[in-house]
């Protein structure tokens, strides 16, 4: 045992990126941006509660260029996480585990954000009145 | 050989006389590790209804007004169906966050502060929403 070569990670800067590992710390990646986004939707509750005031001044954040950037990039991150969980909880019950399979379901994954990202806001800005 | 074979022993296995079940007793799981594995999955499954529901009910009521957007949050569906997704979100949020401290925060210290931090916002936080949600559905 003592003096055997132990197996070492893949060293990042040398490591070839491939869709599997973006894909794998992507799903960190969206989800503390999702734990941020949620810290956001209690102040949002919040400032509903306290009334038409702080509700106004938040939505006119909201409205505003930096809040649209982070409402899109939360829905983003929303869809990116749940269809990559659900290809997560796939993986967890036995399923999916072929290399082919694994990168068909990981661009389903990717198209699949991208498409319901923009459905999402495109529902949203027809609901404005904005189309 | 070379380098890789200079490779540490582990506590100095090789010269220790204690048996290898004394030198990892404490250091595993103890079998709590499948249950936020089990809990992270529980959470992550009960969030795609709800997530998906949330998501759906925002972007329908996108640009709103605070009267309407009051009424939506005030109706029984939605405090239940809300509550749900805040305790759910949180619970996941903070069972991900604290493998991510794990895995990248080896200072003791730090670790520790931050695991503590996320478990108290958690709970404050989900705490604060929810009082929110019926403080706004029978005092609004």
């Amino acid at each position: 045992m003592a003096g055997h070569p132990r197996p070492l990670s893949p060293h990042l800067q040398i490591y070839r990126r491939q869709l599997t590992s973006v894909l794998s710390i992507l799903h960190r990646i969206t989800g503390i941006g999702l734990a941020v986004g949620l810290l956001y939707l209690v102040c949002w509750l919040v400032a509903a509660a306290r009334g038409a005031d702080s509700f106004n001044a938040l939505q006119s954040f909201n409205g505003s260029i930096i809040g649209r950037l982070l409402l899109f990039g939360w829905t983003i991150a929303f869809f990116y996480h749940l269809l990559n969980g659900i290809r997560h909880l796939a993986w967890d019950a036995g399923w999916g585990f072929e290399l082919p399979t694994t990168y068909r379901t990981g661009w389903s994954v990717v198209v699949g954000t991208a498409v319901l990202t923009l459905v999402a806001w495109i529902v949203g800005y027809y609901q404005m009145g904005s189309f | 050989m070379d380098e890789v074979t200079k490779t540490p022993d582990l506590a100095g296995a090789s010269r220790s006389y204690r048996s290898n079940i004394a030198r990892v007793r404490g250091l595993g799981s103890a079998k709590e590790g499948v249950q936020h594995w089990w809990l992270q999955r529980l959470s992550a499954l009960a969030l795609i209804p709800l997530g998906i529901w949330l998501v759906a009910s925002l972007v329908g009521t996108a640009g709103a007004d605070h009267a309407a957007i009051a009424q939506w949050l005030g109706s029984p569906f939605t405090v239940g169906a809300l509550s749900l997704t805040i305790i759910a979100s949180f619970y996941h949020a903070v069972l991900g966050l604290q493998v991510v401290i794990e895995d990248y925060i080896h200072a003791k210290a730090a670790k520790f502060t931050l695991l503590i931090l996320i478990y108290f916002a958690a709970f404050a936080l989900g705490a604060a929403a929810i009082l929110s949600l019926f403080y706004g559905a029978f005092a609004g």
